[in-house]
């Protein structure tokens, strides 16, 4: 565990335990893998027909364009043993489409999701819900007589911690973006995973 | 020069050095065929069905090694051509398929003949483009032609819409391509091919393993001289049948499912297989987890992803195969001294050891039944001399055909392997043939996987493609009639196909010429008579029905565990006579 603006954050290599996604075999381990493509019609497909064709499993996808608007990033949260994971590495770089692959469990990593959450609010649970957005650090980005709409960023577990508390009062909707993330700056080296050195 | 989009269409596949289009029109392709009509560099093959055109496409591509072409239509004519797509994905085939497009205005709506060409196609096509703006269809066109022939080729599709095919442009042709997201790597790493030399040295009982991938490299000639100067065995697979020599002292022949006793057998007692351009596909490797459980595993692949799919290796390198063999050959002549013959005679012994103990092997009886093999054996040995291309249809008597029929050079052997195309070798044949007017293309096919392309007699006859089927007829899908006895108590579901047409008259009927062999002693006759034919000929040859192909390794079955011949149970319901007939065949089937 690592501390940050104050904040307790897990460390980036760490497995977030919060959901073990179809678990076969022990060595099954999340990854977050970061690729830049063409920002192009039909690349989402392709990216996601490799997923669907080959088996492999997506737990979460974000895309949009980058500061180079011929360029998306997405990030992609995947699972597999070892053997898997090379496969979806050297499979998404064979796309055509695809420019950059990086897995982002090979390096120290930041990531962030964002949640919207429509929670239920009579009298009294109004400031429990405020409490909770407290405590989370989230905001109230709109509110009605009978609703709190609460926005909240954070890493995984921090976000399943604050649907856990809400979720008394009444949670009518929930929508998550899925994680997006970000290597961090290394001190000396960038060892950022090309498309040339994944192909050893 | 301002041009239609037709006309950069044309002037675009002139300049790839396209010679022959093999196509079908339709209403949204009509301007380009209009164009095509009036220009005399590219020939148009009209097929009769798309799946043909795209077959043919391949052939030419196996043959000549270079981007096949065809052209069809929006919504069936696109659906039609998925097929041959897919098997040029899976086989890795450069060829480059133009489909029509409802105009742009129209995508989406729903129109006549409308469909999703490259959401149809994405998953079967190395790359798929839809061309939306006249402007970008020549560079389209040049980069379609670059991603099907370089790295690992395979097909590419090109969608144009209607009115980007009357719509005009400036004409003009890139010479040059550069996609930022696509950059094949052609040379091994150096350490790595260090490695791989360290790892045939130590060797003692290495193998060669290799696949079509040699053949599209055009390293055969590299892989004759590594495996001469080291004095490796060499297993090819369905692939790769011709880039090794089939006669060398070398060539063990096919390995896999239907390999040989002895390819097999060195596969698995080897302490180095060295895999290039090969896959490990599970038709090779049967049970994964006992393949090859002594060796070291070099792989030399130009895709990246082939490496570690299936199988663990300890040294992968990324490359084109004939530039790492030469690398290889490069670092392994420094070393190498002039007793590899001596160091590897126990292994040499071994190995034939195992080919005196089960050769290929079947029993033809001189007044008995034509044996499918024999067919196969006498049609090789009557035409080697002339250097044949020879295609297959999918099958038992493909699996003859790679076994007997010995072939010396590469791109002469065209096959479906990854896919298991029924139908698919009369069209590549004629490609073959389209490409090679006066060479001699064979097409062994049997009698249910013929019927699936049979419509392109037509295009043969007419397009003067002289083609020689020769039919090996035992009236079942033999290869599902053989797992039937083999897996399934010789319950013969749908596999029994009754009536087939006689073939003699279908080929008159198309205008073609129609032989038949219906006993051994006409064999040779009949064969010869067909070889001296000047058009397209079927040789109808009725074989024994119950002939099972072997050796066999039953599905997810071990290497060195292979079934070479009929159980005895097996052979005593065969010599009993309970054979399917028609007067029979609703007792027997049901028994």
């Amino acid at each position: 565990m690592a501390y940050r603006d104050g904040r307790i954050e897990s460390d980036a290599r760490s497995v977030p335990s919060h959901k073990p996604s179809v678990i076969s075999s022990s060595n099954y381990m999340e990854h977050i893998i970061s690729i830049t493509v063409e920002n192009k019609f039909g690349v989402l497909s392709r990216i996601a027909g490799l997923f669907s064709g080959r088996g492999f499993n997506i737990e979460s996808l974000s895309v949009a364009p980058t500061l180079d608007p011929s360029m998306s990033q997405m990030t992609i949260v995947t699972s597999g043993d070892e053997r898997i994971i090379e496969q979806i590495l050297k499979q998404l770089n064979k796309l055509i489409d695809v420019i950059k692959v990086i897995d982002l469990n090979e390096m120290e990593f930041v990531s962030r999701e964002t949640a919207i959450i429509k929670v239920h609010t009579k009298d009294a649970d109004r400031a429990e819900a405020l409490r909770v957005v407290d405590i989370f650090r989230a905001n109230v980005i709109d509110s009605t007589p009978t609703t709190y709409t609460i926005e909240v960023s954070g890493d995984p577990k921090k976000i399943e911690a604050i649907i856990n508390l809400l979720q008394p009062l009444g949670i009518k909707e929930l929508v998550r973006t899925g994680r997006v993330a970000v290597a961090r700056e290394p001190i000396r080296q960038a060892v950022a995973q090309t498309k040339q050195n994944v192909r050893e | 020069m301002t041009l239609t989009g037709a006309e950069i269409f044309i002037e675009c596949l002139k300049r790839e050095g396209v010679k022959t289009v093999f196509a079908l029109p339709g209403g949204v392709v009509l301007k380009i065929f209009d164009m095509l009509h009036q220009q005399k560099d590219l020939e148009v093959i009209l097929t009769r069905h798309e799946q043909g055109a795209g077959h043919m496409a391949e052939g030419y591509a196996k043959a000549t090694g270079k981007a096949g072409v065809c052209l069809v239509t929006s919504g069936p004519g696109m659906t039609n051509v998925i097929t041959a797509l897919a098997d040029a994905y899976m086989d890795s085939v450069p060829l480059v398929c133009f489909s029509g497009q409802v105009p742009t205005s129209l995508i989406g709506n729903d129109a006549f003949q409308e469909a999703d060409n490259v959401g149809l196609s994405r998953p079967c096509t190395k790359y798929n483009f839809l061309v939306k703006d006249v402007n970008d269809l020549a560079s389209t066109i040049k980069e379609a032609f670059y991603i099907a022939t370089t790295g690992r080729p395979g097909p590419v599709l090109v969608d144009i819409p209607k009115d980007v095919s009357m719509a005009k442009a400036e004409f003009i042709y890139p010479n040059s391509v550069s996609i930022r997201g696509y950059n094949p790597t052609y040379e091994g790493n150096k350490w790595q091919i260090k490695q791989a030399a360290e790892a045939i040295m130590k060797a003692k009982q290495p193998i060669l393993y290799v696949g079509g991938g040699v053949v599209f490299s055009g390293a055969s000639q590299e892989l004759l001289e590594l495996a001469e100067m080291t004095q490796i065995p060499v297993d090819m697979t369905l692939m790769g049948l011709g880039v090794f020599p089939g006669e060398h002292p070398l060539s063990l022949g096919m390995l896999g499912m239907h390999g040989t006793y002895h390819a097999n057998m060195a596969m698995h007692y080897s302490d180095l297989v060295i895999a290039v351009g090969a896959r490990f596909d599970d038709r090779v490797t049967g049970k994964v987890s006992e393949f090859c459980p002594h060796a070291k595993v070099i792989h030399i692949d130009i895709d990246p992803t082939s490496i570690r799919k299936n199988i663990h290796v300890d040294v992968p390198i990324v490359g084109d195969c004939k530039t790492v063999l030469r690398g290889l050959i490069q670092v392994l002549r420094a070393t190498v001294n002039g007793e590899q013959k001596e160091l590897r005679k126990p292994w040499w012994d071994q190995i034939h050891q195992w080919q005196q103990a089960h050769p290929l092997t079947y029993q033809q009886e001189k007044h008995g039944p034509i044996k499918p093999q024999q067919v196969v054996k006498r049609l090789y040995e009557l035409t080697k001399d002339r250097d044949p291309i020879v295609s297959t249809d999918v099958g038992q008597h493909q699996m003859w055909a790679a076994q007997y029929f010995k072939l010396a050079k590469p791109n002469r052997w065209l096959t479906s392997g990854g896919l298991g195309t029924m139908g698919f070798g009369f069209p590549a044949a004629m490609g073959a043939q389209a490409a090679f007017r006066d060479r001699l293309v064979l097409c062994i096919a049997g009698d249910g996987s013929v019927q699936m392309n049979m419509q392109e007699m037509a295009t043969a006859v007419v397009s003067k493609l002289p083609v020689k089927i020769i039919i090996l007829n035992n009236r079942f899908h033999g290869m599902v009639r053989q797992w039937q006895d083999l897996f399934y108590e010789g319950r013969y579901a749908s596999s029994y196909l009754d009536t087939t047409p006689d073939f003699v008259k279908l080929a008159e009927a198309y205008g073609a010429v129609g032989l038949r062999a219906d006993k051994l002693a006409n064999l040779d006759e009949v064969l010869k008579q067909a070889l001296a034919t000047e058009g397209p000929v079927i040789v109808d040859v009725p074989t024994y029905p119950f002939e099972n192909c072997y050796p066999m390794i039953p599905a997810g079955g071990c290497n060195h565990e292979m079934i070479l011949e009929d159980s005895p149970e097996l052979k005593k319901k065969q010599s009993e006579g309970k054979h399917v007939t028609p007067e029979n065949k609703d007792t027997v089937l049901t028994a």
